[in-house]
């Protein structure tokens, strides 16, 4: 039987980003993916004749530019356009628009609160500054700090430089940022509840938190950190949809000489005296390797296909313990026109970006209730946006598909599993809050896809549908990530290792972990590091 | 006091009316005789139309020559350093044009429109050469360039608005063909030529059915995500393209006053628009004598190391020499690269040589420089297959 050098699980987008830098090192890799299809979560289907969706992540800002330009992934039809606008729709009919134009938005901001325009400006400030000290670490392993390897110390000592090159200030604000709620946070700088509202659902989404839970503040840096072309925070559609980025991705691999196999679900990794052989598939076939890549989550990957007699018990305990909890639902739905607004003109601009119908934090707050309480938010946060306004690719011309997000949605009810009965409860639950600031939109749904925790999981394979494979707080970022002493991508068995969103730095298509876990790979093997280096923002 | 329309210091084209009523930023540059938009509203916007949809240009200040009479391809032929002999009614041609001394007095599209009737489009003025040239040919040379007026509608859905503008087999139209159609009670010339790099026409037509015409096209390329664009769009996606420009890549020979600033075809990185299977040529003798002898220079395209444009930058050696300098630089959205066209003392500018950029840029009001490594990639940055593909997708 063939053996390769290398076997990757899960056919994401880190997975496949680190596969095709393992394959760029020539190795000869092979990727295997359960669903029929690749992509993971990074992933676009048609559902509807005509209709194409980005069925899980919808948008990217988070993509490492460095592996889009190493892996000319331009040359394989990928493209990200950045779209600006955004709009929170508000009880009392009027709204609040998030121009990209400083004047604009100053103009806008200032219908709110005059004193709010202004502050914004030093809220912008604060934020880069948070952004500019996280963004040169998303491309680099991170250190051991109980760990006197000349690596781990240099790596640490790195880190202090970068912070201390800010001024000693900073390290105050960094501390209570990394720590602080996204509700506190914002509190002190505005005084208008929409202009929070608006800006505090980039602390939440993914995360099973409250605006006012400590820890939401970094979520919000989480979404900030990213660049379209440059423009840090901006965010952007890949044409296509977010299929697009994996087939992208795939192709490259495969021009490295690089093997893919879809409908080859994992049962285990094989273990024997200490060290990876290779994997068995749920349909029995085996693979061989001395390398394995795990693109799963840390409980799936821990819990799921290996085996607890393989692994130390200080493993098992930290997997079992891992925050994953689910709290996020998604629609996507095929219209037949563009929906009408109470609020503004048709085909306003403002419309191009993510929209929102929650105009407090207090509102939001409760919408959070409700997950803790087991069930849906029956006044839900949503992240909705219709890339089709844009993109021409998705939807025949006139018609448009529609995203939503949904916050909050937990992975069981009430404790017990979902039924479909729920699941549909759930959907009208979203469209009737849509309902309320559209006249139109009800009666263009041509068809929708409703999709909870509970699908996620099975379709995706993210547990409890968590789409970061992971919760992104302090105790489990950086070099905590996924857990103390296993956050250099090395899994705690020779020739394993970890590649997803479970790992530094995190969810979001971003391949950054794929790419960083490579280059360990590689280092390991001996092998010549095709990885690139940061870009920098000096 | 007032101006008299032909007084000002710019003039409006036909459009004027449309495009000043979309023009959100009011920035606008002078094109030649005419004043045009530089960006209507949001740059990456009007980027991504020409990437992702169909964007729109006002091309009315292009400098344009009817040339008509049984010797127009004789003389075409003895004009352009390219063979026009190929140039049937129906197709159009790029080439470039020199002087005695081998060195480009321009680039630009020749248009063969009817039997005995073609169109010159050039960036510059010209009709002292082009009548110069036309001694003992029996042709006619007139400047039309306030007499047509043009459209460039340029992206992915530009083919689908145009059929939903009910121009019928249109999408059949072949890069660099052109094919005439009833509008507005007159004719309109559909080319699908273009400065982009990407799937795209030029609609050409009479400045009396402008207006009707941009209204036609906007009303028919709503549901394909139209927009309008100006200058600076255009030239990210013709940098991408690897295009170049005369006055910014190139100083036109004609206005040449330094000795060393003209440039010939192969100091352009245009060596296949040369051929020197047909017996004469403006700049044929001194084009062949440098073949033999070589060039001063090369014309690059240059992958850049990092993010940051090297716009006016310096070129070094492994050796810290300057070797060259860049003409147009930008970060290109499609590529994903830092992308540069340069001009290179030879003989360097080698697919293995060792050179540099030296890029300066501003953080804060505090400006920094670094060098940057550069490749030299052949071809365009971005090439998409819809570039070539008739009939085009839908998209």
């Amino acid at each position: 039987m063939k053996k390769y050098d290398a076997i990757v699980i899960g056919a994401g987008h880190n997975g496949l980003t680190n596969a095709a830098y393992l394959a760029k090192a020539g190795l000869d890799v092979l990727v295997l993916e359960k669903n029929p299809y690749i992509g993971g979560a990074t992933v676009s289907r048609s559902l509807y004749e005509g209709w194409t969706y980005s069925n899980c992540s919808y948008v990217c800002s988070l993509f490492r530019p460095e592996i889009y330009r190493d892996l000319e992934l331009a040359r394989y039809g990928l493209q990200i356009i950045p779209y600006e606008g955004g709009i929170t729709f508000m009880k009392n009919g009027d709204y609040f628009g998030n121009y990209a134009d400083d004047e604009r938005h100053h103009r806008e901001i200032a219908r709110h609160s005059k004193r709010d325009a202004n502050a914004y400006h030093r809220y912008t400030a604060d934020v880069s500054r948070q952004t500019r000290l996280i963004r040169p670490f998303m491309m680099r392993t991170p250190p051991d700090p109980t760990s006197f390897k000349p690596r781990d110390v240099m790596e640490l000592i790195y880190i202090i430089k970068t912070y201390w090159d800010l001024g000693e200030e900073i390290l105050y604000d960094t501390i209570r940022f990394w720590t602080m709620s996204v509700g506190d946070f914002l509190d002190e700088y505005f005084e208008s509840s929409i202009i929070k509202a608006h800006l505090a659902g980039a602390g939440i989404i993914g995360t099973a938190l409250g605006v006012y839970s400590p820890g939401t503040a970094y979520v919000l840096l989480h979404h900030y950190m990213g660049d379209v072309d440059g423009t840090i925070g901006a965010w952007g559609f890949a044409r296509g949809g977010m299929g697009s980025i994996a087939k992208a991705l795939a192709d490259a691999f495969q021009s490295f000489g690089g093997e893919i196999k879809v409908d080859a679900g994992v049962d285990k990794i094989l273990v024997s005296n200490g060290r990876v052989k290779g994997v068995v598939l749920e349909n029995g076939d085996e693979y061989h390797a001395n390398t394995v890549v795990s693109n799963l989550d840390p409980k799936r990957t821990f819990l799921k296909i290996m085996e607890e007699k393989d692994l130390p018990a200080d493993v098992v305990k930290k997997a079992k313990n891992f925050k994953i909890r689910g709290s996020s639902g998604k629609l996507n739905i095929s219209l037949d026109g563009m929906p009408s607004f109470y609020a503004i003109p048709k085909d306003h601009e403002l419309l191009k970006a993510d929209f929102h119908f929650i105009d407090s934090m207090e509102r939001m707050e409760r919408a959070y209730d409700d997950w803790k309480n087991g069930t849906w938010s029956k006044d839900p946060y949503l992240d909705t946006l219709i890339p089709t306004q844009v993109d021409p690719t998705m939807a025949p011309p006139g018609k448009h598909m529609m995203t939503i997000f949904v916050q909050y949605c937990p992975p069981k009810v009430e404790g017990k599993d979902w039924t479909d009965e729920q699941r549909d409860a759930f959907g009208k639950t979203v469209i009737d809050q849509i309902s309320e600031y559209s006249p139109d939109f009800k009666d263009l749904i041509l068809h929708a896809e409703i999709r909870t925790p509970r699908e996620m999981e099975n379709e995706v394979g993210l547990t409890e549908g968590n789409i970061f494979h992971g919760e992104l707080t302090m105790d489990q970022l950086l070099f905590n990530r996924p857990f103390p002493g296993y956050a250099q991508y090395r899994g705690p068995v020779k020739g394993m290792y970890m590649s997803g969103s479970g790992t530094h730095p995190g969810g979001g298509v971003m391949g950054a972990p794929g790419a960083n876990s490579a280059k360990e790979i590689l280092r390991d093997l001996r092998r010549k590091n095709t990885v690139p280096e940061a870009f920098s923002d000096e | 006091m007032t101006v008299r329309e032909a007084d000002k210091r710019v003039l409006q084209t036909p459009f004027h009316s449309r495009t000043s009523a979309l023009c959100e930023t009011n920035l606008w540059s002078p094109w030649k005789a005419y004043t045009v938009v530089d960006c209507y509203s949001v740059l990456t916007n009007e980027y991504f139309a020409i990437r992702n949809a169909t964007a729109v240009f006002d091309l009315t200040p292009m400098t344009k020559y009817r040339i008509t009479g049984k010797d127009g391809l004789a003389y075409l032929d003895k004009l352009m350093t390219r063979k026009m002999g190929k140039l049937s009614p129906g197709r159009v041609m790029y080439s470039v044009w020199c002087n005695d001394l081998g060195h480009v007095l321009d680039d630009g599209t020749v248009f063969h429109l009817k039997e005995n009737h073609w169109r010159l489009c050039s960036q510059e003025r010209h009709l002292d050469w082009l009548l110069a040239t036309a001694m003992g040919f029996d042709v006619d040379i007139d400047d039309e360039t306030d007499d047509v007026t043009g459209l460039a509608v340029q992206g992915p859905t530009s083919c689908q608005t145009l059929k939903t503008m009910n121009l019928q087999g249109v999408e059949n139209l072949k890069p660099f063909q052109l094919k005439y159609f009833p509008f507005d009670g007159t004719e309109l010339m559909v080319s699908r030529t273009g400065f982009t790099g990407d799937l795209g026409y030029e609609l050409w037509i009479a400045p009396a059915h402008a207006e009707t015409l941009w209204d036609a096209l906007f009303a028919a390329g709503k549901p394909y995500g139209i927009l309008p664009i100006g200058t600076h769009a255009l030239d990210i996606v013709r940098i991408e393209a690897g295009f170049i420009q005369a006055g910014v890549d190139f100083v036109p020979a004609l206005e040449v006053v330094r000795a060393g600033r003209g440039r010939s075809p192969f100091e352009l990185g245009l060596d296949w628009l040369v051929q020197f299977d047909k017996p004469v040529f403006n700049g044929r003798k001194a084009l062949l004598e440098e073949k033999e002898k070589g060039s001063r220079y090369r014309f690059v395209r240059l992958d850049v190391e990092g993010n940051k444009p090297a716009n006016e930058s310096f070129i070094y050696n492994g050796k810290k020499e300057i070797v060259g300098h860049v003409t147009s630089a930008t970060w290109s959205p499609s590529a994903k690269m830092n992308i540069a066209l340069a001009s290179l003392d030879m003989p360097w500018g080698r697919t293995d040589d060792e050179i540099y950029t030296e890029v300066y840029y501003n953080r804060e009001l505090q400006w920094n420089r670094l060098m940057a490594r550069c490749r030299v990639v052949g071809g365009a940055f971005f090439d998409p297959p819809r570039r070539r593909k008739t009939p085009p997708l839908n998209y």
